[in-house]
């Protein structure tokens, strides 16, 4: 189990971070009942947060952890939270709240026991990613999350953070163009996009092939029972026939977990599809952003042009979302300027929160992220690879079992 | 008993040794004995032999042994199908294929042929085998008629297949000790022109067989013994399970090729993805051939059971059919003297004649009897050693497979840690 969740361990950033000083752990998922919001009941699952100091486990000292439980909703909505404060950070992602890409035998059903335990690794492994990370880790509500139970929920709405999310939202939601695109970024929105497709393909094919290797093993144990009932009208070839019936079904049974296992590979798959849209987030802010900003030196380019008209004594009308009737009022050439200046400086600043905060933080976090995602595939990739070497080893060593036998027959 | 059979084989003009271990037809599918690790030859009339040494005396104990399976009888008659060859005239395209005889039997005048035969040249054989030895069972030929348009009969595939089914019939022949010594069969190895031969109807047919013959249907059996009646039970089920087990080893064929189909598509989305990426290219180009590789092997194992094992599961089938129709016959035989003996009874005919006729019917019946349980044995045996032969060759088989893909794997694996 520990060597387990070391390997879900993400890449330890430089910085100072909170699991640097604290052991997290999802160690248990529980079943609860009770009335919904429309006064309903509902099953739903709750997962035990144990969080315990760092240097604490020592020599014959093994405390007991301090713990709380948590339902998916509320990883959610830490996650919201997180996405709205931090908009320049690729947020690390949830496991699916429903079960995708599933192959046939395997349950859509989020109740299924082998969804759940899937469900708190995954669950871990966010806290864990977002417990290492560099900026994230220091955030006070990810903190209170893990060590609140009840005054929580009540500190992430005194944020305020709703409030800029339904913005968020809207702004995210909307179509707009922007003029000159930053073309890192806009390679960046690329390759996430890619990143999507080709990982949803993936996953999907994967989850077809899956299908296809169960069939195979499974039709093998026919040969079980029909070697055994074959048997019966046999003297001397019967025991061979028995005994190698029996290592076809232990051959067909041996698909079920090596299915379960390569689950895990596909989960990884997922996180990075999942990691992928955090991605565009950012890029879709700094869009939004760089929009804002055009909008601004627009409206500054534009008001400017008025003045020289009306200096020049050319009006002309424009319609600019009220902004006309609000500066050129009945005010007098003085307050005009002093209002350009105004609005000069409110682009700087604008230009000044673009480029120095969030390209700078946001690059920053994706070369942390690219960084991140080469080790983790690539650590997923050959743990695969291990994985069909045991499935190899198995299958020799099956059949090597079954070829003695037919030889005795 | 070793020591006498070593004797025996040298001193009756055998051949050594050295040459019986090196098959005529060595590109016969061969598959390990229980003793051997490596592939190894087979004796000519297919059983499998130890290697280590051609003239050593464990290869030689070995044959003994199998001597013994084959309760001790000699071989001095070897025969081998191979060569298939397209022929293309005016009339008709058809596949011949190449004859091998080698032999010290007196009842040969040459110690070796080589000639010429087709389907249809084997099909006479086995009948006139049939008409002509009606109380012993004949191995089957692979099936006559192959649906045109469904099967191409001058693929690689398909002659080959048949071409073992021919062979695997001339052995089991040669290897009996009544049907080996058929003037018909020797005349199929030896006659340059076997057309001719069948044109002039030299039906040369033994004094059983012309008595058998003439055995009319329509006798009512009074009561099959148990011997022959266990027989039939047993080829009841028999065909049951193996027609079950053709059935699972179709479906494991689909279920195979399907997993082949959808490997097909996996492989290169790892490719492509690989074409975006930078520090990730490397491990997801390999990934992508060595997913492609296996997807090879997994084919590869697939197109040998499709045609080495079923077309072996089939062949049984066939030859069950033929051992029940030979079990009808004996009935028919047993049922004739049975009604002629109570003819003799109810009517109280004279002794001359009617007795002799009976008694006729008595021997036939017993010799019939007789050679139907020394058949049986024999089938028996051989049905053992070829599903032995089988069985492991599939087993095999999937060794290899999975051993192929692990080490695309591991060395994949190894290129990028």
């Amino acid at each position: 189990m520990t060597s387990e969740k070391e390997s879900r361990v993400p890449i330890m950033a430089e910085g100072s971070c909170l699991l640097r000083k604290m052991e997290i752990s999802v160690a248990e998922a529980e079943k609860r009942t009770g009335k919904n919001a429309v006064n309903m009941q509902e099953t739903y699952t709750v997962y035990l947060i144990e969080t315990r100091p760092a240097d604490s486990v020592t020599e014959g000292h093994n405390p007991v952890p301090d713990s709380l439980w948590r339902r998916y909703s509320e990883f959610e909505l830490l996650r919201n939270y997180l996405l709205v404060t931090y908009p320049f950070i690729v947020i690390p992602p949830l496991p699916e709240k429903r079960a995708e890409f599933v192959w046939h035998k395997l349950s859509a059903d989020n109740m299924d026991p082998d969804f759940v335990e899937r469900r708190r690794i995954g669950l871990e492994n966010f806290l864990l990613r977002v417990a290492s990370h560099p900026v994230l880790s220091s955030d006070k509500i990810f903190f209170l999350f893990l060590t609140e139970e009840n005054g929580w929920k009540e500190a992430v709405f005194e944020t305020g953070f709703l409030a800029k999310s339904d913005s968020r939202l809207k702004a995210l939601n909307a179509t707009f163009r922007v003029k000159n695109p930053d073309k890192r970024f806009s390679e960046l929105k690329h390759y996430s996009d890619e990143l999507q497709s080709v990982t949803s393909q993936l996953l999907r094919v994967r989850a077809r092939v899956a299908d296809r290797l169960y069939g195979v093993y499974k039709v093998h144990g026919n040969y079980g029972r029909v070697f055994s009932e074959w048997s019966a009208i046999e003297k001397e070839m019967g025991d061979g026939l028995q005994s190698a019936g029996h290592h076809m079904d232990a051959y067909a049974a041996s698909v079920d977990d090596i299915l379960e296992e390569e689950e895990h590979y596909a989960d990884q798959l997922k996180e990075y599809l999942f990691y992928a849209e955090a991605v565009k987030a950012v890029c879709r802010k700094h869009e939004l952003l760089q929009y804002e900003l055009e909008t601004a030196s627009q409206d500054l380019a534009s008001k400017k042009q008025q003045q020289e008209e009306l200096a020049a004594g050319t009006v002309r009308t424009f319609s600019f979302k009220g902004m006309t009737s609000k500066l050129f009022g009945q005010e007098t050439p003085e307050q005009r300027e002093a209002k350009l200046k105004v609005l000069e400086e409110q682009i700087k600043e604008g230009e000044e929160e673009l480029q120095k905060e969030f390209v700078k933080n946001a690059w920053k976090d994706i070369e942390r992220f690219k960084e991140q995602k080469d080790h983790d595939l690539r650590e997923a990739l050959m743990s695969y690879a291990v994985m069909q070497i045991s499935m190899c080893k198995k299958g020799i060593q099956v059949w090597t079992n079954a070829k003695e036998c037919f030889s005795k027959m | 008993m070793s020591a006498g059979n070593a004797n025996s084989l040298t001193s009756s003009g055998q051949q050594s040794i050295e040459e019986v271990s090196h098959p005529l037809s060595a590109e016969e599918s061969v598959l390990s004995s229980p003793d051997t690790a490596n592939a190894d030859l087979s004796l000519l009339n297919g059983t499998p032999v130890d290697t280590s040494s051609p003239a050593s005396s464990s290869s030689l104990v070995n044959r003994l042994q199998l001597d013994d399976d084959l309760n001790g009888e000699t071989h001095d008659l070897f025969v081998s199908v191979d060569d298939p060859k397209k022929h293309v005239s005016t009339m008709e395209t058809y596949i011949t294929y190449r004859v091998t005889t080698k032999t010290t039997r007196t009842e040969f005048d040459l110690p070796e042929y080589s000639l010429r035969r087709r389907y249809q040249d084997f099909d006479w054989l086995r009948n006139k085998l049939e008409e002509s030895q009606p109380t012993h069972l004949v191995p089957p030929l692979p099936e006559k008629f192959v649906m045109k348009g469904v099967v191409d009969r001058f693929s690689e595939e398909f002659v080959e297949t048949r071409r073992k089914a021919l062979d695997k019939f001339l052995k089991r022949v040669a290897d009996h000790p009544v049907l080996s010594f058929n003037e018909n069969f020797n005349v199929f190895l030896t006659a340059k022109d076997l057309n001719s031969y069948k044109k002039q109807g030299l039906a040369l047919l033994t004094k059983m067989s012309e008595s058998v013959k003439n055995v009319t249907g329509g006798y009512k059996l009074r009561s099959r013994p148990l011997e022959f009646a266990a027989m039939l039970d047993y080829l009841d089920v028999f065909t049951q399970k193996l027609g079950t087990i053709d059935r699972i080893a179709q479906r494991i064929i689909k279920e195979q090729s399907e997993y082949l189909m959808e490997l097909r598509d996996y492989g290169p989305l790892y490719s492509s993805w690989a074409a975006f990426e930078g520090e990730l290219q490397k491990p997801l180009k390999s990934v992508s051939e060595c997913v492609t590789s296996c997807a090879t092997a997994l084919e590869e194992l697939t197109d040998d059971m499709s045609e080495d094992f079923l077309p072996v599961l089939r062949e049984y089938v066939l030859y069950i059919e033929s051992m029940k129709n030979v079990l009808k016959k004996r009935d028919q035989v047993q049922a004739e003297y049975e009604a002629k003996l109570e003819a003799i009874v109810v009517r109280k005919e004279e002794k001359i004649g009617v007795p002799m006729d009976v008694e006729k019917c008595q021997d036939r019946m017993e010799c019939f009897n007789a050679d139907l349980k020394a058949d049986w044995e024999r089938w028996q045996n051989n049905k053992r050693q070829d599903f032995r032969q089988l069985l492991t060759g599939m087993a095999e088989k999937n060794i290899q497979y999975y051993e192929k893909v692990g080490q695309i794997v591991r060395s994949m694996y190894k290129s990028q840690v």
